[in-house]
This record gives structure tokens, C-alpha cells and sequence, in this order.
């Protein structure tokens, strides 16, 4: 009898799987964001930008017709292992476009399932090279890790005098060890000096790092990681007295790094892709709307402080609005040929594809340090590559 | 006195991580020893509890919060053992260590839902949070406190198993199940009080291990856990003094290798240990009776 | 029914799997939900099959499963990958060292050879130990294997921690299914030859096995080397369905899915396996995605539903089945016509009682 049931509620399962709702007029773009796992949090800021942009732009006119846009999430939980099974959720959804996602890793590894689709993908915040190249179906709107490498070893020579940089990165984190890679290259153009580390999976004591990276007697710290590596270096760094500033990418700029920092002895430095009050009516809107929702402020971290993530969310779900109404259509293979030309105006500045890998035409990228005070960034300087 | 400077910080980091270790594998031994169980699920138990401290330090003061969790750890640990474990008592060991993996599995994946898997922030312990300066070395006092307040408990312990009544039975019932029931000892209490007691460690260790390490995922406990059960195999499984040195060697081993710059293989390094231990030694360092591990 | 026509009729019934899974590949469009999951789900067969072979029916345990899948999938990439794509995949390892590639079904048989090599190499020492003391020094191996290929000092093979990718995979269902159906009838047969009927021997128990003069040693060695073999393959399988590969996927956690698949679907079963896995991947892939998304019938939220009930509910239901119904799905029996006319003839038979 347990037999039947069990095979009873199966069935039911499976019905209710395949159940899907069907509306006219109403055209799906695919979020593909991490929900959980090491990339959780920044997944879930650049979630908030995406469902945010839809609150103010809930409906698209494509050739004529009003569309309603309907966002369907899946998580694909940080892993490359994940990432295929959600990439084809979505497509079976019948999505147009897909946005996303936050973390190199699970896009490279999805991108193989959106182009077999034929489904154009429109990365947000994956900055690896390896997403887009070879692939006409990944567009991104985001800096790439060379450029963002040179960037910050151009900043870490100039602004502190840097001789010696110690990288740490994550083994098995293509994001980590793209830009630790480029960083160090560049770095070492510049006639400075490497040290490099790696850390495990899993690590929570930092301590070991630190202490190599000051016995060392490093001038910066470069750890490109996900937030929860680096709430535990800050942490640890600050503990052990280490006075050489912390350098970081994109993903450093959330406001799990502000409130790590907070009231510690420490200097964090990130490049990012926008400045808070970069655009009033979009800081405005978007806290106003973070804060009248608890699910939203608690996926935000707690407070309403916006993060570059968000605001590429916000400008990846307009680009992809764009892109639908060049194609004229719904249908998936037209707004891939639509996406190249497209160009839109966004908060975080001018998107343009180039027409190499379709990646985004982006020559500066934003210095930012977090003040231990305020638990607020300061903005230092508007950083190219020279 | 360079070379003090340099390689104290390692040391210092070691132990305290020893320390913290140590705690988690004295619950590993116990019920291993009793049970002949590898409890999976132990270094979940030690997540929740630093969970339960985070959700709770948020509506309540501090003092109220962390006898809460310490409450909260050994109920959660003696419902585990009554739901997954105690049913499976006559059925072969696989089954009861996969029930094991899938608690450990469950309360993973609880955690996820609840934390919706964003890394939580251990709040700050005061006096404990401080940094001092120990020589050349700055650290956390809960560096300094961890060894000395393991060793106390330890000492608590090993009083409690070999000076009582309830210790007594806890070494007859690890000793024959049979036979200790036949004396008239309530066996499944005392398994019960070993899960207790095993979780009231392993909350006493999250407590120090995410002061010092202060943010909390749902996978937090499953590395420190299987490096735990390591320095309990490593001790000699049985063995309370045993594993405690087990621990507190595994962490110093640690950080040196980190220290050498060997990072990819700091993790390795246990389980190298482990195989190695089981191979040469497989009663461990003060294991004594020869059981049927070979 | 004899025993010939028994076999006929299992090989008529996986023809017509075959010819369904067939005609669902023209149906649907090629990315759908389903056929990913009937990929997923006949490369876990394999593996589960493989680990079903070493715990359920020789009663070793061990936890090395992801460890061996590593290995099997690291071979297949690093030796498949086109010449003129290594330079872009090893972009930090100049191109790598490794300078010609070969076909695929190569590929393959390099990765179960290589997994059984390191199985034999492993087991050396390991299968000295015993139940619980076999699990965590396999469980150890897997992860130091990891920690190797994940240093910087083989990256010019294995791409360091880096991920590998622009090797070839399949698109069509048939091509695993072939693959996988293959590997699970040789260890079938493997089961049924004298082989297997040692290795059970040894399962039920070791002293009277070894007093039967069964070589203890050779065959527990044999045993883990057939079932690494086709953990590897799988490994490959698993590389060619996911594009791209690393090492940080092959985690102890996945040997634990792969262990609960096994006991779901019945230790020493190898249909229980097989059907175990399909469900496995497909409730946790994708008819539980549901309850990952918020829904409203009306006005009414329905609650609880948010990202991450999906799995707590399927761990329930993981921990239900482990208590509840010890033996999984099959038990150690096997999916069989014969097996199914019974089934129902109790239940007609017993239906008939009550109405009288």
C-alpha cells in the first residue's frame, strides 16, 4: 500500500511540475541566478535589480503588441554541476532571454545549454573571458577580468607605492583565479612582485594567509573572492593587526564587506561597476521599493544600501527590454540577432556590445573604499586602463 | 626571536583550532565508542547551534541567547537520536550510518531554506571578540581561551566518566551492550546521555570556533566535523584524552602546512594522516583493545 | 516462465524503453527539461549500479564514488580536448602539456581504465579495512585525489583548479543510453558469473567465504577496480553532459547522493538502482522545482514555498524512505516480468479474500 502511495504522489508531483500557466501576451525573460551557495548573496542583489526593473517596467510593446513580462527564476545554486539542469528549466519554460548570472563559473557552464537552445543569454556580472567567447548566444553588459586585473594592479602601484601583492585566491573559482591571474600579470608588468596563495573550499581560518601575506611584508592584499570568503579575511585581517590595505574586484562591493568592516582598523578598495548616487531617481526608487518589502531588504543583507550588482541587474533587464522590441518578436533566435546592435542607456552608464564575443564596450570601472564609519563606500577615483 | 615572531601567529591559530576541534570530537568518540556509529550528521549539529545563537541573539540579550543554544544543541541532538538512530538500533551498522547522512543531509538543507543561503554574521561575544597582542603576535582572546577551556572541560569529563555512577555505565554499556542491560542498566538512557553530552561540546566548540571565525553557512560544520572525526580515529576512537591530542595535533599540523605555503594540501593532510594512522596504527594513538576495524 | 524466456522478454522490454526514449527525442524540442534529467539520470545509473556493485553486493563500504568520477572525468576531458582549443582552455598554462587528442569512445575507455588503476593502486592498502573504517579512508582518498588535481604544478595536465571545457559531449539521449545500458549489462553479467557469486559470498559472510577458499584480497580487489571502472566511465559521461568540468564538483556530497540513491533504490538491486536514480535526479532537478517559487492560489499565499523548500522537502522524503522503508524501492529483488505478475496476483488474490 505505502508502494501506492508513494507512486501516487509521484504522479501528482509530476503533474504538477509539468502544469505550467499560459497567458496571451506575455513574453518570459529567464533569471538565472544563484540562490544559494557561495554565490548566494551577490545572486540575490542582482535578483533584487532584475525584479526591481520589472516593478517600474512591467510591460514591453514587441512589434505592435503589449507584452506582459513575466520573470521566471531558477536557482542554479553557485555550482557548474547545477547550472545545466536550471539552464534547461528555463528553456523549457520558453523564455526569450535570459539574464544572468552572478559567478563565471555557472555561466560558462550553462552557456553550452542556452546555445544548443539557441537562447540568447545576457551575463550580468560575469567578468571571466570564457563566457562569452565562441559563443554568439552570451552577451554580457559587464568589464571583463583583464580589464579589471589591470585596473586594480594600475591602482595598487600608483595609489600605494604596491611592490609586493599578495594574491589570494579560491581553488576551483574561475572568477578567483581569472582575476588573480590578470592581476598578477599585470602587476608584474609593472615591475611588482607576486606572492600567491590559494585557499580550499570550505576555509574559514584565515589566519595562516594573513600572517604569510605580513611576514611576507606585502604592500596590498589582492583576494578576488565571493562575499562570504571575504567576510571572513576582513575579519581575520583586521584581528591580526595587518595595516597593508585589501584589494578586491566586483563582487567585493555589497554590503556584506561594509558591515564586516565596520568599526575595524582596516581599508578595503574595490573596482565596481557604479557609484551609489550615480543616478538619484534610480538610488530613490529602488531603496524605497527594498524597503517596503522584509523578503527583499533581508536579500539585500539587511539594509537598503544599493550595490553595483543590482544596479547591472536593473540595467541587464532594460538592455533586455531593448532587445525585444529591435527583435519585433518573442521568439528567442530573433532577439539574438537583435542583441549585437542593440545599445542601451543604463544607470550604470552607456551598453553597447562589441561585435568580437558580443561583450560590453566598457573602459572604466569605479575605485571605491569602504569607510569603517559610516558602513558607506567613499568613492576614490574613476579608474581606466593606461 | 624573527623567527618566534614570524611562525607564532601559525602556532597560535593551531591550537586554538585544535581546541575547537577537540570539542567536536569528543562527541564523535563517545558515540562512536558506544554505538560503534559515525555520527554524519555531528558537525550539522554544530552549524545549527551557531544558527540558533545568530537567530536568537537578534530578540534577545546575549546572556539569555547562549544558554538558549546550549539548551537548543542538546535537544535538537537527543531528538536525532531517538528519531534516526534509535529505530535502526538491530539493524546492521551501514543503515544506521546512512540515516546518519541523511540527517546530516536534512539539517543541511534546512539550514539552506532558513538562512536562504546567505552567509550569516556571528555575532560578536564580548570580552572574548577582543583582540590582544601576545607578544609580537595580535590575535582574538578566544584564541587564548579555547585550549584552556577545552582542557577544563575535558578534565570535567573525564571526572564525570570515571568518578560516577552514570560514567560507569557509559564505559560498561560501550564495553557490552548484552551484558550491561542484564546488569540492569537502562542502556538507552545512557546512549542519550552521550548524545547530550556530545552536543553540549559541540555547542560549547561553535560557540568559539565562529567567534573566531565569525560567518555562518549551512555548510559551515561539515569540514570541521570530518577533520574532528579524523583526531578522534587518530586519538585512538574510544579514547577522550585520545582524541583530544588527536585534535589539537591535527590543528598545529594545519596551520604549519599553511604556513609552508602548501595550502592546496591543507585539507589532504588530514585525511592523508587518517589513511596513514589506519594503516600502521589502526587503534589510533591510545587506543588499547584490539577491536574488529582490520 | 523459463528462464529463456524471461531474458527475451527483459531484452524485448528494454527495446522499447529504447524505442520510447527514441521517439521523446523527435517529439520534444532538444533542450526540454526531460531529456536532461533522462540524461542525468541514466549517467547516475551507472554510477549508482557501480557503487550497488561494491556495497550491495560485495558489502564493502566505501565512499570513494566522486573520487574515481573525478578521475574518470579529468581523463576524458584532458585527453579529448581538440588540439586547437588548448590553448584557450589552458590560457594559464600556456596550451598545456598534453599536445594531441583522441576520439571519444577512447576517451572513455582511458577514463574507467585510469579510475581502476588508481582503484587498484588505492586499494592496496584501504581494503585491509573494515565497514565504517573502509567508508572514511575511502571518503579521505577522494578528497586528497581532489587536492591533486586541483595544485598548480599539474595544471599544465589538469588546468589546476581551472575548468575544462571544449571537449566533445553529446546532445542526443540515445548516445548515454547506449553507453550506460552496455556498462550495467556487463556488470550484470559480472554479478551473475562466479565472480559475483564470490563476491556475495563474502558480502553474507567473510570467514565462511574465505574458508570456501575464496581469495578474500583478490576478489574485494576485483570487486573495487569493476566498480571504479564504470564510476570512471560515468565520470566521462558526466564531463561530456555538463561541457565543462572541475574538480570542485566531484565533493564528498556527491558521493552521499549517489550512496542515498542506492539505499532508495534497494542494496543489491540493480533495477532498484537504475529506477532510483531517474527518480532521484527528476524530483530533485525538477518536478519538486515548484516549491521553490512563491505561489498564491487567489489571494491565499501558500506557505512556506520559497528557494530552498524544494530540498528540505526532498530530504524528508530521503529521511522517510531511510527509516520507513529500509530496504528502498526494490529491496534486493530485481524489476522482472515474473516479478510484476506475482506482485499482482497477491494483490488480485488477497482483493478476492476480502470480497468473500
Amino acid at each position: 500500500m505505502k508502494k501506492m502511495v508513494a507512486l501516487a504522489v509521484c504522479a501528482a508531483m509530476c503533474f504538477a511540475g509539468t502544469m505550467s500557466v499560459s497567458a496571451a501576451e506575455t513574453v518570459k525573460i529567464g533569471v538565472f541566478e544563484p540562490a544559494s551557495g557561495d554565490n548566494g548573496a551577490g545572486g540575490k542583489q542582482e535578483t533584487l535589480g532584475i525584479q526591481y526593473a520589472n516593478s517600474v517596467a512591467p510591460t514591453v510593446e514587441i512589434g505592435g503588441t503589449e507584452y506582459n513580462v513575466e520573470l521566471v527564476v531558477v536557482d542554479n545554486e553557485s555550482s557548474a554541476e547545477k547550472a545545466p539542469t536550471a539552464a534547461s528549466q528555463l528553456v523549457s519554460e520558453g523564455v526569450s532571454v535570459v539574464l544572468g548570472t552572478y559567478g563565471s563559473g555557472a555561466a560558462i557552464a550553462a552557456a553550452p545549454t542556452f546555445e544548443q537552445a539557441g537562447v540568447p543569454a545576457i551575463g550580468v556580472t560575469c567578468t571571466n573571458p570564457q563566457v562569452t567567447e565562441g559563443n554568439d548566444h552570451y552577451f554580457r553588459i559587464c568589464f571583463l577580468d583583464p580589464f579589471q586585473g589591470t585596473v586594480l594592479a594600475n591602482f595598487a602601484a600608483d595609489n600605494f607605492e604596491a611592490k609586493k601583492a599578495y594574491v589570494l585566491t579560491k581553488l576551483g573559482d574561475d572568477y578567483s583565479a581569472g582575476l588573480g591571474f590578470y592581476f598578477s600579470e599585470a602587476f608584474q608588468g609593472l615591475g611588482g612582485e607576486v606572492i600567491q596563495d590559494t585557499f580550499p573550499e570550505g576555509n574559514a581560518d584565515f589566519t595562516s594567509y594573513i600572517t604569510t601575506a605580513i611576514n611576507e611584508g606585502a604592500d596590498v592584499i589582492f583576494a578576488p573572492t565571493s562575499t562570504e570568503a571575504a567576510q571572513l579575511i576582513i575579519d581575520t585581517a583586521a584581528s591580526q593587526g595587518a595595516e597593508m590595505p585589501l584589494l578586491a574586484g566586483d563582487t567585493w562591493d555589497s554590503n556584506v564587506i561594509l558591515s564586516a568592516a565596520e568599526g575595524k582598523n582596516i581599508q578595503v578598495y574595490v573596482t565596481t561597476f557604479y557609484q551609489e548616487g550615480g543616478n538619484e531617481e534610480f538610488d530613490s526608487g529602488i531603496k524605497e521599493w527594498i524597503n517596503a518589502d522584509s523578503t527583499n531588504l533581508a536579500n539585500n543583507g539587511g539594509n537598503d544600501t544599493v550595490a553595483a550588482v543590482t544596479a547591472m541587474g536593473y540595467d541587464a533587464y532594460f538592455t533586455a527590454l531593448e532587445a525585444l522590441k529591435n527583435a519585433g518578436s518573442t521568439d528567442p533566435a530573433a532577439v539574438t540577432e537583435a542583441l549585437p546592435s542593440t545599445t542601451c542607456t543604463g544607470v550604470t552608464g552607456a551598453i553597447a556590445f562589441d561585435d568580437v564575443n558580443g561583450d560590453a564596450i566598457r573602459d572604466t570601472a569605479y575605485v571605491k573604499v569602504a569607510n569603517t564609519e559610516t558602513a558607506q563606500w567613499d568613492f576614490v577615483a574613476e579608474q581606466g586602463v593606461n | 626571536m624573527d623567527f618566534i615572531s614570524k611562525n607564532l601567529p601559525y602556532l597560535l591559530a593551531g591550537i586554538s583550532v585544535g581546541g575547537q576541534y577537540a570539542l567536536i570530537a569528543i562527541g564523535y568518540t563517545m558515540v562512536y565508542g558506544i554505538l560503534r556509529l559515525i555520527n554524519f550528521a555531528h558537525g550539522d549539529i554544530f552549524t545549527v547551534a551557531a544558527l540558533v545563537l545568530v537567530y536568537s541573539s537578534t530578540i534577545m540579550p546575549l546572556y539569555l541567547s547562549i544558554p538558549l543554544t546550549l539548551v537548543a544543541t542538546v535537544v535538537l541532538g537527543l531528538v536525532v537520536e531517538r528519531v534516526a538512530y534509535k529505530p535502526l538500533r538491530n539493524a546492521p551498522r551501514m543503515s544506521v550510518m546512512i540515516s546518519a547522512i541523511g540527517v546530516s543531509y536534512l539539517l543541511q538543507n534546512l539550514a539552506l531554506y532558513i538562512t536562504g543561503g546567505l552567509a550569516q554574521t556571528y555575532p560578536a561575544i564580548p570580552i572574548i571578540s577582543n583582540t590582544i597582542k601576545i607578544g609580537p603576535a595580535t590575535t582574538k582572546i578566544v584564541t587564548v581561551v579555547t585550549p584552556v577551556l577545552t582542557i577544563v572541560l575535558v578534565f570535567a569529563l573525564m571526572q564525570l566518566i570515571n568518578h560516577t555512577k552514570i560514567g560507569m555505565a557509559m564505559r560498561s554499556v560501550a564495553n557490552d551492550f548484552e551484558t550491561s542491560r542484564l546488569m540492569g542498566i537502562k542502556v538507552d538512557n545512557i546512549i542519550s546521555m552521550t548524545f547530550v553530552i556530545g552536543s553540549f561540546l559541540a555547542a560549547v566548540g561553535s560557540l568559539l570556533y565562529f567567534t573566531n571565525y565569525a560567518s555562518v553557512v549551512p555548510t559551515s560544520g561539515a569540514m570541521p566535523g570530518l577533520k574532528a572525526f579524523v583526531a578522534a580515529v587518530f586519538g585512538g576512537i574510544g579514547s577522550i584524552p585520545g582524541a583530544v591530542i588527536g585534535a589539537f595535533i591535527i590543528g598545529i599540523c594545519e596551520n604549519i602546512i599553511k604556513g609552508l605555503g602548501w595550502t592546496t594540501f591543507s585539507d589532504a593532510f588530514t585525511f592523508a594522516l587518517l589513511i596513514v594512522i589506519l594503516i600502521v596504527k589502526p587503534t589510533g594513538l591510545f587506543g588499547e583493545k584490539a577491536t574488529d576495524k582490520v | 516462465m523459463g528462464k529463456k524466456k524471461n531474458i527475451i522478454i527483459s531484452a524485448l522490454l528494454l527495446l522499447a524503453l529504447l524505442a520510447v526514449i527514441m521517439i521523446l527525442e523527435q517529439r520534444l524540442p532538444a533542450t526540454h527539461i526531460a531529456l536532461t534529467v533522462l540524461k542525468k539520470g541514466c549517467i547516475y545509473s551507472l554510477v549508482a549500479v557501480s557503487m550497488n556493485l561494491l556495497n550491495g553486493f560485495t558489502g564493502l563500504f566505501s565512499l570513494g564514488q566522486a573520487g574515481f568520477m573525478l578521475i574518470g572525468a579529468y581523463a576524458y576531458a584532458v585527453l579529448t580536448i581538440p588540439v586547437d582549443a588548448r590553448a584557450s582552455v589552458y590560457q594559464y598554462f600556456h596550451g598545456g602539456v598534453i599536445q594531441f587528442s583522441v576520439p571519444v569512445f577512447a576517451g572513455l575507455l582511458a577514463s574507467g581504465i585510469l579510475a581502476a588503476a588508481f582503484a587498484w593502486l588505492i586499494g592496496l592498502p584501504v581494503l585491509r579495512l573494515k565497514s565504517d573504517y573502509l567508508a572514511i579512508a575511502t571518503l579521505g582518498f577522494a578528497e586528497i585525489i581532489r587536492a591533486f588535481f586541483q595544485w598548480d604544478v599539474l595544471g599544465p595536465i589538469t588546468n589546476g583548479s581551472n575548468m575544462l571545457r571544449k571537449y566533445p559531449s553529446f546532445t542526443s539521449v540515445t548516445f548515454p543510453f547506449l553507453v550506460c545500458g552496455v556498462c550495467i549489462a556487463v556488470m550484470v553479467l559480472v554479478i551473475h558469473s562466479s565472480y559475483g557469486r564470490a563476491f556475495k559470498a563474502i558480502r553474507d559472510d567473510e570467514i565462511a567465504a574465505e574458508a570456501m577458499g575464496i581469495n578474500l584480497a583478490k576478489h574485494k580487489r576485483m570487486a573495487f577496480c569493476i566498480s571504479s571502472f564504470f564510476a570512471g566511465v560515468g565520470g566521462g559521461l558526466l564531463a561530456m553532459y555538463q561541457s565543462s568540468i572541475q574538480s570542485q564538483t566531484f565533493k564528498s556530497a556527491m558521493t552521499y547522493e549517489i550512496l542515498l540513491i542506492v539505499v532508495i533504490g534497494g542494496l543489491g538491486s540493480v533495477t532498484g538502482s537504475c529506477i532510483a536514480s531517474f527518480l532521484f535526479i527528476a524530483c530533485s532537478e525538477w518536478w519538486l522545482r515548484f516549491l521553490d517559487v512563491e505561489t498564491k492560489i487567489g489571494d491565499f499565499k501558500v506557505p512556506f514555498l520559497r528557494a530552498g523548500f524544494r530540498k528540505v522537502v526532498f530530504s524528508v522524503i530521503i529521511m522517510a524512505i531511510v527509516l520507513f522503508a529500509r530496504k528502498g524501492i526494490m529491496g534486493s529483488r530485481e524489476f522482472s516480468v515474473d516479478g510484476i505478475c506475482k506482485f499482482f496476483k497477491k494483490r488480485f488474490g488477497r482483493k478476492k479474500e476480502v470480497k468473500l
